[in-house]
């Protein structure tokens, strides 16, 4: 039988989780939201809602669009606020049996060290998640994940206050190449990556002539991406030393094993948390019988041993 | 509140509603009974058949018209593809079924309440007409498109008072939205309470009355889901400076969660405009979505 923990090594603390499958950021809420329909602590890690230094009221509806195998959403990351989370929502979370990651989303580099800072002082914070997925406001709105040298920036400003919590940085995949972004942040001092976050999209309604976001543009995410997903794993895994987390339209045990392949250390399940909320607790057993069923004992033996 | 789960519920049948020739569109959906402690009317389920392959993720939210001792039966009518694909449902199929999800109507035995339907907002109120410990206290107007056998109001009217509106026509929704004006005034003179359920445009116009003859009301909001469990944030409607949290006041909230029942003065609609409804506002089809 397979021993499910997993560590991530690097940073100070390696990050060690319970088993390789996480929850993504925006798609479980605050955690809270599921614990009628399972046991946190079976989750190999909660990566919560993007937070941000003051409340935000996110962006006008409708915000979320169903696509074939997928949907697109520009929520503008509505949320409570950094102070909320820490001294209302983290206290209810179990965060001694399962690391919580905290997801930042800031508009400047400064912002996002203010936010680190918050984060670090907090025990119940394992990591922190950095989204780099938004615009810089004070450089003309150029999105950070964009641009390498504004995404190391922010890296740098997130590590400098975050203490001994490992960074994990959210990479974008709407770059032209994202191997290059990858070692941008690594050299920056990243201690993990995470990829990927949505793409950009859109839908159109052709009796009303109106777009199906009222932001007209938002993100994809779900089965759809997954391909890409995939790729970009594949290509960020092998150009960089740190530790690598999957993400992008994972939906069953099959999919957590694609993304160990290509070289990833744990993924994130986001939208398949919709189909059913029940879903990630599931996929953690599934995953459990599907390596007993290949014979996998060890994510060592396994990970990033796919032959090309 | 109960406390929701998530279950996998057998299709015990699938009944189409008065239909008279053509596709039918109207159905009652038996499901066998999930081991919910309890349930409350208002309430909804998110249901998503296990058949369903991933090019439509989503489950889809469904008021709840009744739990008996042998099924949980929802009503419902197709609108796009996913009631299209529920409506192709087989005895025997399985679906995931995750509730009783949201808050539910006020329900005060010995106050006169007034019921407000508008189209297949009908269905939440087939459970509190027949919950309801004194039903003589309640009455239903019930605006409707579709020939009114598409609907369950008989099961409505045989317990309690209800008088229903076929629009047709510019003139009968006039007529229907000033019996709603009149109704509300007659409501509020009895100290009584008001709960209304039906498309945005309707409801819109319910709200604009509530404020104006200031009589308690009720509002079942219909937003898009996509988890029904305050999730994804897809599903938020805005809030007034009314509203008891001050820090969520002027924000935006989870329909699912907060809701689906809200008080009409602490809701808002985005784009409401200031000045009253007039029979313009509020297309025909409004009240079929
Ligand atoms: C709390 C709640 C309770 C509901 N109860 C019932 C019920 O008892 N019976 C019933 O028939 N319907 C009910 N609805 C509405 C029902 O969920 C939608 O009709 C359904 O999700 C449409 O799915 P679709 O895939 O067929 O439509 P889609 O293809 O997704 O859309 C078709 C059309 O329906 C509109 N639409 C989609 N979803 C919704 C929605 N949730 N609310 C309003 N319009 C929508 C779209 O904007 C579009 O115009 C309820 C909705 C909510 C939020
Ligand atoms: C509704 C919704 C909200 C999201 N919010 C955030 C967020 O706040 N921060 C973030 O870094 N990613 C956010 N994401 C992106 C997801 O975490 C994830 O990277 C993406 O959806 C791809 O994974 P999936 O295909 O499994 O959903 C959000 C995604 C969705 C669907
Ligand atoms: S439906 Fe997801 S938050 Fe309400």
């Amino acid at each position: 039988m397979i021993d499910m923990h997993v560590t991530l090594p690097g940073g100070l603390h390696p990050l060690t989780l319970n088993n390789p499958v996480m929850t993504a950021s925006g798609t479980f809420g605050y955690g809270v939201e599921f614990t009628p329909y399972g046991d946190l602590t079976k989750l190999g890690g909660i990566v919560v809602k993007g937070l941000s230094l003051a409340p935000r009221r996110g962006n006008p509806m409708p915000r979320v669009a169903e696509t074939p195998c997928g949907m697109l959403n520009a929520v503008g990351l509505q949320n409570d606020g950094v102070d909320y989370f820490v001294r209302t929502t983290l206290p209810k979370l179990p965060w001694r049996e399962v690391p919580i990651v905290a997801n930042l989303y800031a508009c400047d580099p400064g912002e996002f060290g203010e936010l680190a800072a918050v984060l670090a002082a907090e025990e119940g914070v394992a990591a922190l998640e950095v989204n780099i997925s938004c615009p810089n406001v004070k450089e003309g709105g150029v999105i950070f994940g964009q641009d390498p040298r504004q995404a190391a920036k922010v890296t740098e400003a997130v590590k400098m206050r975050a203490g001994s919590k490992p960074v994990i940085v959210k990479l974008s995949p709407n770059v032209t190449d994202i191997a290059h972004m990858a070692r941008a942040v690594e050299d920056a001092g990243a201690d993990v990556l995470s990829c990927i976050n949505t793409l950009t999209g859109m839908g159109v309604d052709i009796n009303t002539r109106k777009p199906l976001l009222a932001n007209v543009v938002g993100g994809l995410s779900g089965p759809a991406i997954k391909p890409v997903a995939l790729r970009c794993v594949w290509q960020v895994a092998k150009a960089v030393s740190i530790p690598v987390i999957g993400i992008g339209g994972i939906t069953s045990a099959e999919d957590v094993l694609e993304f160990l392949l290509v070289g990833a250390h744990a993924v994130q399940v986001g939208t398949a948390n919709f189909i059913r909320p029940d879903f990630v607790f599931r996929l953690v057993d599934e995953l459990a019988a599907l390596c007993e069923r290949m014979g996998i004992e060890q994510w060592d033996d396994f990970r990033g041993t796919l032959k090309v | 509140m109960n406390t929701p789960a998530c279950t996998d519920l057998t299709v015990l049948d699938l009944v189409p509603f008065g239909q008279t020739g053509g596709e039918a569109r109207f159905f009652a959906l038996r499901l066998e009974r999930p081991q919910w402690a309890d349930w409350k009317p208002g309430q909804f389920v998110m249901l998503r058949p296990a058949g369903w392959a991933l090019d439509m993720l989503w489950a889809r939210p469904f008021s709840i018209c009744r739990i008996s001792t042998r099924d949980l039966v929802i009503f419902f009518q197709v609108v796009g593809r996913g009631t299209a694909r529920l409506a192709q449902l087989r005895t025997g199929d399985v679906v995931h079924v995750w509730g009783p999800l949201g808050n539910a109507f006020a329900m005060e035995p010995d106050t006169p309440t007034l019921m407000l339907a508008g189209g297949i907002g009908i269905a939440p109120f087939i459970g509190y007409a027949h919950t309801h410990p004194k039903p003589w206290n309640l009455w239903m107007d019930f605006g409707h498109r579709m020939p009114l056998g598409c609907y369950p109001f008989e099961s409505i009217n045989e317990k309690i008072m209800a008088d229903s509106h076929h629009e047709e026509g510019p003139e009968d929704l006039s007529r229907f939205i000033e019996t709603i004006g009149r109704r509300m005034r007659e409501f509020r003179d009895q100290n009584g309470l008001v709960l209304a359920c039906g498309p945005t445009p309707f409801l819109r116009t319910v709200r604009s009355f509530a404020l104006e003859y200031g009589v308690r009301t009720q509002l079942s909001l219909e937003t898009r889901m996509a988890c029904g469990v305050g999730a994804c944030l897809g599903c938020v409607c805005r809030t007034t400076e009314q509203w008891p949290d001050p820090a969520k006041a002027g924000g935006n909230v989870q329909t699912c969660t907060q809701g689906p029942v809200f008080w009409a003065e602490q809701v808002t609609f985005d784009d409401e405009t200031a000045a009253p409804p007039t029979a313009a506002d509020v297309p025909v089809q409004a009240c079929e979505r």
